[in-house]
């Protein structure tokens, strides 16, 4: 298998520049506290981009995840607040997430159609939808049970961070260890190939949808569960932090490589960016601009080493 | 490759789809609201499509070539700010349109210029460029709107030459010449041989990264355009202006048959594309359905759009 590792190195000095400015600057940012953090606020940004990641591993791409979790957060909220046990609650935010990536994947493989314009479909679709049937209406005062699975801890530990740990090495050992983890990479790299060898390409691509929005799901009952209040139209942009993380952190977009150690580094530069601003006392006007410059500044500067590498590798595909 | 007269069979196939679509559109919006078969709602719809129109034509260019501008939604943003913020610090309000314009093609120039010299995917190039720009518009105006304006300014947005809307005109002026751009140009040409095979191109001798730098500042100089209109419509600038533009663009464009992955397509489809968004949008207020029922209606035209294409393109195959 290909590992970049040049990414993965040049997120890391990127980190430490970063701390470096913020040690001079703000040395209270380096404290236990904020740490934990930072981790909980990347969590569910880090299990949804493991499966943005199965997707673009494929060549493929889901830009419908934000209004996904939106709808997982209410049907999820509501559900618990019907008084819906927990493990039903867990299962339904799921179960949500899965179906609604199982329509796009059998979209993009029975119709054929480039994944970005059946994502780009379905997000307004979604989100429509869900601002309909809620008619915009916040929802209030969720169950203490509810709550507790974002805000509670485990030996210590928020259990976000606990969740996120699980699910990333899951992550990684399924694929790399399983005949399905093998067939994203093999279908994402060359999809004639793979299917002469035998693995069921259609079958392949769509199942990652359904994993990626089993995923979401999943990411929704620690992003959900953390607020008082559940508001219809939340989880806006929430696609671009997902495809930040997993791009940032290595994954190539045309398909075929990628690690879920680069996925978890993605996933930290983008809350440490937002956080680090915070303590940089830079108006919070500017987080954005910022943000997507530390973004380019990162791609660029992986794109710059490895340049001599990629003038040799076809960039296509993912038709 | 395909034989030529089958390729332009399949080709006005597509186009049949879209006007057929358009066609039914027209005819239950009918239904829907009396006031809609009017000259005067004709010009509203027009009125409407305008800033997304002037957005979707660089769009079609960026996509024929296989790319994508993300950024486009947020460089509007960033022009109307501009404008704004220059004119209350006292510039000609006609000079700070041109500064707005002229920072959304350089802003266009830079996406250009990283994705051909940094070799970095056009997706991710302004993906990136997405977040800079719209947070350059909420930095610069730390949040706050810019309003006031001389009367003269607003004729762009809001005023008429005879029955037809000013920012209508500037928009025809536009597809007319990206009609001749991509249709009867060596320029136009190259964006389909870039799209449909890069390399060849380059071994052809195409300036492929002039052109494509060319296209994206393009992109930039009509979402600066299109900023300047919507602040003279809507009589102010704010950050948030033209969120979510890229999407309605890029709906108009694929709906209009251009292919995603380039060397497909064109301006009149991308034409009908936007015309059929423009109206099903304006059918449904008139009709006093609300705006997030509109999004799922627009969502789902664009899924049945592409399906349909894709189903009647392929007839043998699969």
């Amino acid at each position: 298998m290909y590992v970049d590792r040049g990414r993965q190195i040049s997120i890391a000095v990127f980190l430490l520049a970063l701390a470096g400015v913020l040690l001079g600057a703000a040395p209270s940012f380096f404290s236990l506290g904020n740490f934990k953090d930072i981790l909980v606020n990347i969590s569910y940004v880090a299990i949804a981009a493991l499966g943005m990641m199965m997707v673009i591993l494929t060549g493929q791409i889901d830009i419908s995840v934000g209004a996904t979790l939106s709808i997982c957060s209410t049907l999820a909220a509501t559900a618990s607040k019907a008084g819906l046990p927990l493990w039903l609650v867990f299962a339904i935010s799921i179960g949500a997430g899965a179906g609604l990536g199982l329509l796009n994947g059998l979209l993009v493989t029975r119709f054929k159609i480039h994944s970005i314009i059946v994502t780009l479909g379905t997000l307004s679709v979604f989100r429509g939808a869900l601002i309909y049937f809620t008619k915009g209406a916040w929802i209030y005062q969720l169950p203490e049970d509810f709550r507790t699975v974002g805000l509670g801890t485990f030996l210590g530990i928020p259990n976000p961070i606990w969740a996120m740990a699980v699910v990333l090495l899951a992550g990684a050992w399924v694929l790399s260890a399983t005949p399905w983890g093998r067939a994203l990479y093999a279908v994402g790299s060359n999809p004639e190939a793979a299917r002469l060898s035998g693995i069921r390409v259609p079958f392949v691509q769509a199942s990652v949808f359904v994993a990626c929005g089993a995923l979401v799901g999943l990411a929704t009952m620690f992003y959900a569960t953390r607020f008082s209040t559940i508001q219809s139209n939340t989880g806006q942009g929430f696609e671009f932090l997902v495809i930040t993380a997993v791009v940032v952190g290595g994954t190539n977009i045309f398909g075929g490589s990628g690690t879920v150690l680069g996925v978890m580094l993605g996933a930290l530069l983008v809350g440490v960016t937002g956080t680090a601003l915070t303590f940089l006392k830079i108006s919070a006007y500017w987080e954005q601009a910022l943000q997507g410059l530390f973004i380019l500044l990162a791609v660029a500067f992986d794109a710059l080493r490895s340049r001599r590498r990629r003038f040799t590798r076809r960039a296509g595909g993912g038709g | 490759m395909k034989a030529q007269p089958r390729l332009r069979l399949r080709l006005s196939v597509a186009e049949l789809v879209l006007v057929g679509a358009l066609a039914l559109a027209i005819l239950v919006m009918a239904q829907l609201s009396p006031q809609f078969l009017t000259v005067r709602n004709f010009f509203e719809v027009t009125r409407f499509v305008a800033e997304a129109g002037l957005i979707s034509l660089g769009m079609t260019a960026v996509i024929l070539t296989g790319g994508i501008d993300l950024s486009v939604g947020s460089i509007l943003g960033l022009s109307a700010i501009l404008t704004g913020a220059l004119f209350h610090a006292g510039w000609n309000v006609w000079l700070a349109a041109l500064a707005g314009i002229l920072a959304g093609t350089l802003a266009g120039a830079l996406n250009g210029l990283i994705i051909t010299r940094a070799g970095i995917p056009p997706l991710i190039v302004t993906l990136a460029t997405l977040a800079i720009y719209r947070g350059l518009a909420l930095g610069i105006s730390q949040g706050q709107a810019y309003r006031d304006y001389p009367e003269a300014f607003y004729t762009l947005g809001q005023g008429y030459l005879g029955p037809v809307p000013v920012q209508l005109i500037v928009f025809a002026l536009g597809s007319l010449v990206f009609v001749l751009l991509l249709g009867r140009t060596v320029f136009g040409r190259a964006l389909y041989a870039i799209g449909n095979n890069e390399t060849a191109a380059r071994f052809s001798g195409l300036p492929v990264d002039r052109v494509k730098l060319v296209i994206y500042s393009l992109s930039g100089l009509l979402s600066g355009l299109a900023g300047v209109i919507f602040v003279s419509r809507l009589s102010t600038a704010k950050a948030d202006a033209g969120l979510g533009y890229e999407l309605d663009a890029i709906t108009a464009v694929v709906l209009g048959g251009t292919a995603i992955s380039g060397g497909q397509g064109g301006i009149w489809g991308t034409l009908l594309g936007l015309f059929i968004v423009g109206i099903v949008r304006n059918g449904m207020t008139l009709a006093f359905i609300n705006a997030d029922v509109q999004l799922v209606f627009i969502g789902l035209i664009l899924i049945a759009a592409v399906t349909l294409n894709q189903v009647l393109r392929r007839p043998g195959r699969r």
